[in-house]
């Protein structure tokens, strides 16, 4: 091929490699050149495991200094790389990141220690309810529903299982009912969508409203009451994979946890499965994109559209469980506090892609970890602050790496044949 | 299979889009559906094919009543469509196309890839269809497209084939290459429903023909009968076929277009450095196939979409207008008839008078300070409905509920109507009627004879041919070659297929 003189419109352009050398530069002036003084300890093992792996104690400020040279010649590599006009690639930007969030916990932590395992791990809890939340939201999605209802489906799956757990002693009962609660606020919105072709993002609104009421009013009139037997459900036993779970670092993360953590880290790789490589997701998919194409081949629009909404509610409502019996226990009021919105936007971060959205939950996880986390080893430091770290580094990754994203084509659009 | 229709009737509210329509194809027959725009053929096909619900009527296969609840019990039935707006999803594969609806599985449900491509690659050998199963949809031209779909359509082992406009999208070459799959099929047993408003093709392939005009049956013709015959026998009156014009007395350069260059939505490059002049007095039409760049050079030419920067320039009567708001360029002279005049040319609520006035709404005949002149505005309204002979109950009516002739004479009118010194005219009659599509070349030719200049975007090769005094063929964003009217079919087809003359 001849080689084509590009304009600047047609360039990728140099806003990630200048991104990235600012963030590097960051990170080397401020965590090493001006770093603190004193070792931090990664903990890499707790203190039963089966297999214990050496401490290891880094110099705060060294640590700052190599992941700040390393970050900045990541950086000179994709300025290497857009000067060819070619993009950087994910995995460097996701290395770009991790070397900066071991600056920042190693500069956070100067004098004390890192229990990697246990920032991982809770971080991967915390992600739990946002990671299903966020696969309803894209079954939503991807047959064209907007699913603005997440927040209300989290908080029906929390309030149900609650409930019904501490009702019945139950927690598989406690589990279904978090489940079916949310394929029926799930199934509201289908049938305003499908059936009478209503603003997706209004039912969802009132979805939301509605549940956030009803909740409130359940939980002030009768579960503050009568706590004790309707809203004291206690927590789900943690399960222990025999072998799996004594690898170190990440048995104790993954294979010891409780069951709605297994059934998120099922649930991802399966809906990966069945969207891309099943004959299902591939209907599914051609509903979301062009239902009239899909309708021509004989695949009932509403028909799918109306299951595959009705099974992400089951995902979010699970996603509520998680809150109450599957973490804190008891339901507490509006308890899921934006992280449905969270879900959305996980949803968009992942690119409508299961295991990218989990990954972006992770991120969100994480954030509030570190938060936690922070104000213990670092007291007096702005946490607020360092919460905001995470969130920084998602816009500029969207900004910089992810770029323009491709929704479902057909998403919100009611679908009516003539 | 034999299919056969009996006393169709298919109404949308008041208006009956097919009246009592009878119809019988035999089998290995390729059977004409002729009629002009919204004659109600589309309709009738979406009957068939179990999109729409007959109203009265019944539709016979071998002599069996069928009964279709939706397109799936139809393509079980056999009968396969390519319809004229592509049902494929642009982001899959081919064989995931082709696939959908009837994928092979594995365990699991799991699609069987190679299995669905394997399926691709028979049907496209068969036929030399010479389409890559693994290829994106909207990576492909629209000449492949449709082979996608004809091959969706054999997939399922079509017996009766309905193919809408099919070659609305084609160069010549491309038109013939269909014609003859179509024979092959038919000669393999395969019934054909061919569905156009082109008369020459319609004799060069046609068993039979069946003319349908304002949802009736009318007639039927053997493909022997002449051009003329069956042109009024579509329309219902003497049609003339060509448009007489006099010699072109052109003056001086309206526009010049220096090596321009824009990206498409997707970021492609849709434009690539395309440079021309249109003098006054003469119409310079661009011919191609449909996406080759046209739709976005007349957006760049508009101020819609911006050019490449640092990459040539445009001049409207010797004004630089390259960086120039649209505003500024209307100013100047600038008329547009849009490609598609639902999204672009009108707004379907407002009323005929309202959208008279769209691109006037500031310091102009319709207003009177900060607000509107009403009585102006009714006035010069009414007056351009008499002039442009827009058939209408009155200047209050929403544009939306005209039919597509009468919607797109508003926009015409509203164009004209301004001190012009350049109309770009983007596919001018597409979805319009004849008696319309007379009227609109009628205009577009007195606009040249009165020494402004006309550019004619048009995918449709018998307009450009009709009205042209100069044709640009535009192929993948580039202008391949100008040439002069007198050019054949054939010197334009290699040109639309990017062969250089």
């Amino acid at each position: 091929m001849s080689i084509v003189e590009l304009s600047k419109e047609e360039r990728i352009g140099f806003k990630s490699p200048f991104i990235m050398g600012g963030l590097g530069l960051l990170v080397l002036v401020f965590f090493g050149l001006l770093g603190r003084e004193g070792d931090s300890t990664f903990l890499l093992s707790r203190k039963d495991d089966v297999v214990q792996l050496p401490e290891l104690p880094v110099d705060s400020s060294t640590l700052g200094l190599v992941s700040g040279l390393l970050m900045l010649a990541i950086a000179s590599y994709s300025f290497v790389l857009a000067r060819q006009n070619r993009k950087s690639p994910m995995w460097l930007a996701v290395i770009f990141g991790l070397l900066g969030v071991v600056a920042l916990l190693g500069w956070l932590a100067t004098g004390n220690t890192i229990p990697v395992a246990f920032i991982a791990g809770t971080a991967l809890v915390l992600a739990v309810p946002i990671m299903l939340g966020a696969m309803g939201g894209l079954m939503c999605e991807r047959v064209g529903i907007t699913n603005i209802a997440i927040e209300a489906q989290l908080l029906t799956g929390a309030f149900l299982a609650a409930v019904v757990a501490s009702i019945t002693d139950s927690y598989t009962l406690g589990i279904i009912a978090a489940m079916i609660g949310g394929a029926l606020v799930s199934m509201v919105l289908a049938v305003f969508s499908i059936k009478f072709l209503a603003q997706q993002i209004i039912v969802g609104v009132v979805l939301n409203v509605l549940i956030i009421g009803i909740t409130n009013f359940l939980y002030q009139q009768w579960l503050t009451e009568d706590a004790e037997n309707v809203n004291f459900p206690g927590t789900l036993d943690i399960i222990k994979i025999p072998v799996l779970s004594d690898i170190p670092v990440i048995g104790p993360v993954i294979f010891e946890n409780r069951i709605t953590v297994f059934a998120a880290l099922v649930i991802v790789p399966t809906l990966y499965f069945v969207l891309f490589k099943t004959k299902l997701g591939l209907r599914a998919r051609a509903v979301g994109e062009h239902p009239l194409a899909a309708d021509t081949v004989g695949i009932s629009v509403a028909r799918t559209r109306f299951w595959w909404v009705t099974i992400g509610g089951m995902s979010a409502g699970l996603g509520g469980a998680a809150m109450t019996i599957g973490g804190g226990g008891a339901f507490g009021r509006e308890m899921a506090g934006g992280l449905g919105f969270i879900a959305l936007a996980v949803v968009i971060l992942g690119r409508w892609h299961p295991i990218s959205a989990a990954f972006a939950a992770l991120l969100f996880g994480f954030s509030i970890i570190l938060r936690i986390w922070a104000n213990q080893v670092s007291p007096g430091f702005p946490t607020d602050f360092i919460a905001m770290v995470p969130y920084a580094v998602t816009i500029i990754a969207v900004v910089a790496f992810v770029g323009q994203s491709r929704p479902p084509k057909a998403l919100a659009i009611p679908y009516t044949k003539g | 299979m034999k299919l056969e229709l009996r006393g169709i009737t298919k109404r949308f509210g008041t208006l009956v889009a097919n009246d009592s329509i009878d119809l019988t194809v035999n089998p290995g027959e390729i059977h004409a559906l002729l009629g002009e725009n919204g004659a109600g053929k589309s309709t009738l096909m979406n009957v068939l094919y179990g999109l729409y619900t007959a109203d009265e009527g019944q539709i016979l296969l071998d002599d069996k009543p069928q009964d279709f609840d939706g397109p799936g019990d139809a393509m079980a039935a056999g009968i396969g469509m390519v319809h004229q707006h592509f049902m494929l999803i642009p982001v899959f594969t081919v064989a995931e196309n082709v696939a959908l609806g009837h994928e092979p599985t594995k365990a699991l449900g799991a699609l069987d890839t190679a299995k669905a491509r394997q399926q691709v690659i028979e049907i496209s050998e068969r036929f030399g269809f010479n389409v890559d199963p693994d290829a994106l949809v909207e990576d492909l031209p629209v000449g492949v497209q449709q082979r996608v779909e004809i091959i969706k359509a054999l997939s399922r082992d079509a017996k009766v084939l309905v193919l809408d406009e099919p070659t609305a999208v084609l160069t010549p070459q491309e038109t013939d290459e269909l014609m003859e799959i179509m024979r092959q099929l038919a000669s393999s047993g395969t019934s054909i429903v061919f569905i156009t408003h082109k008369l020459r093709e319609v004799k060069e392939v046609a068993d039979t023909i069946t003319v349908i005009r304002l949802g009736k049956v009318v007639g039927s013709a053997s493909p022997n009968a002449s051009t003329s015959e069956l042109a009024s026998l579509m329309v219902g009156r003497e049609v003339e076929l060509t448009i007489s014009k006099k010699q072109a007395e052109v003056g001086d350069v309206i526009l010049k277009v220096e090596d321009i260059a824009a990206l498409d939505d997707r970021g492609q490059r849709a434009v690539d450095g395309v440079s021309f002049e249109v003098r006054g007095g003469e119409v310079l039409a661009v011919a191609g196939v449909q996406g080759n760049g046209q739709t976005e050079l007349a957006e760049v030419l508009l101020g819609l979409r911006s050019s490449l920067s640092g990459r040539g320039h445009i001049e409207l009567t010797g004004q630089d207008v390259t960086e120039a708001s649209v505003r500024a360029r209307l100013d100047i002279g600038l008329g547009y008839v849009p490609e598609d005049r639902k999204k672009d040319g009108l707004v379907s609520e407002f009323t005929i008078a309202e959208n008279m006035m769209l691109n006037a709404s500031y310091k102009s005949r319709f207003t009177k300070g900060l607000s509107i002149n009403f009585p102006a505005r009714a006035k010069i309204s009414a007056d351009l409905v008499k002039e442009f002979d827009v058939r209408t109950p009155s200047i209050d009516t929403p544009a939306g509920n005209l039919s597509g002739g009468n919607q797109q004479k508003v926009v015409v009118a509203r164009e004209l109507s301004r001190d012009v010194n350049l109309l770009i005219a983007a596919q001018p009659t597409r979805g319009v009627d004849v008696g319309s599509i007379e009227f609109i070349h009628e205009q577009i030719i007195s606009e040249r004879d009165a020494g402004k200049a006309v550019l004619l975007i048009s995918t449709e090769l018998d307009e450009v041919l009709a009205l042209a005094d100069r044709i640009a063929v535009m192929y993948r964003g580039k202008i391949v070659g100008i040439v002069e009217p007198s050019a054949t079919r054939e010197q334009l087809g290699k040109l639309m297929a990017g062969v250089s003359a």
